[in-house]
């Protein structure tokens, strides 16, 4: 019972567009179901919409509310123009999570690849985002204003590698935090499993117990991740705007 | 040594970040609680500055973690 098992990448229909392989795996189809179920969430949703909202329809707009403010409090009134991405970005990230949180199915941000295209993504469009807005004067983001210029020489490097490594720590955060998480299931799974197989039947209740109280701090930790990823794109959003 | 021992070793070696996250952690909170008790009023906004950085300081753990996994299972 290798814990790393369920990570595999699977070929479910084995597909090729001009020598690139695109077939459809349990990434791709769990990715296309996270999006296509928020849609179908927020159609729902927002098919009959009522000044006194129902359950499902304040749900979604609360999520709205929650992200509109998040992003206004962290980038103030010029960062609303980003709100789709960071909206979508949000949602992909916590549906593919909690997705995977159902047994059997795939957790397609515990692929390096793909927390790293997402995490790519916003670095490089947070820089272009910085340098079209201030041109060369982009570059004062590695120098702080008021420093003494026996640091500079020392502070530069420093500040430009800390930003490479923006999307190297937006990435291995997410991916790290999903594949510890459903290790750590199946590894409490194997445990009942084992102590099933010996003479201490009864015993095997008390991994159980443990698997529900982890599956419950994982629900948690796929909203905090969520939350996370966001909050950091925006405080690098944020950056690219004001310069410190 | 053999190898399969010295893996183990490694492994058991490599989550030792714990030591300095657990630490990190209980600072986090520990400052939380003080935080909101001297103004609990601040406490909405205390609290998601706190879980920024619990997240980033548990990352850390995490890649030890995988690291350790990386040595075990590769």
């Amino acid at each position: 019972m290798d814990p790393l098992n369920q990570f595999q990448v699977k070929t479910y229909i084995p597909l090729s567009f001009l020598g690139i392989d695109i077939s459809v795996t349990n990434a791709s189809l769990f990715m296309v179901l996270s999006v296509g179920l928020f849609c179908i969430l927020s159609l729902m949703a927002t098919r009959s919409r009522s000044l006194v909202p129902t359950k499902m329809q304040s749900l979604v707009e609360n999520t709205y509310t929650f992200l509109n403010t998040l992003l206004q409090e962290f980038c103030g009134e010029e960062g609303l123009k980003y709100f789709p991405y960071i909206f979508s970005l949000f949602i992909f990230v916590l549906f593919s999570n909690l997705l995977g949180l159902i047994p059997g199915a795939f957790t397609s941000t515990s692929q390096l690849v793909v927390t790293g295209t997402l995490a790519l993504t916003v670095f490089v469009s947070v820089t272009i985002i910085g340098l079209i807005k201030h041109g060369f004067k982009f570059f004062r983001l590695f120098l702080p204003d008021g420093v003494p210029f026996y640091v500079v020489p020392i502070l530069v490097p420093v500040e430009i590698l800390s930003y490479f490594m923006r999307p190297v720590s937006l990435a291995i955060r997410l991916f790290a935090n999903m594949v510890a998480g459903h290790v750590m299931i199946k590894i409490f799974a194997s445990f009942a499993v084992m102590i099933a197989g010996t003479a201490f039947l009864p015993l095997s209740i008390l991994p159980l117990i443990v698997n529900t109280a982890v599956t419950f701090f994982e629900v948690v930790v796929a909203l905090l991740q969520a939350y996370v990823f966001t909050i950091l794109s925006c405080i690098y959003l944020n950056d690219a705007l004001k310069l410190h | 040594m053999d190898v399969e021992a010295a893996k183990m070793i490694g492994a058991g070696l490599a989550v030792f970040a714990l030591l300095g996250v657990g630490i990190g952690l209980g600072n986090i909170f520990s400052s939380l609680l003080t935080g909101i008790s001297r103004n609990p009023e601040a406490s909405k906004e205390l609290f998601s500055k706190a879980i920024l950085g619990f997240a980033l300081t548990e990352s850390v753990a995490l890649l030890a973690f995988i690291v350790s996994l990386l040595i075990l299972f590769k």
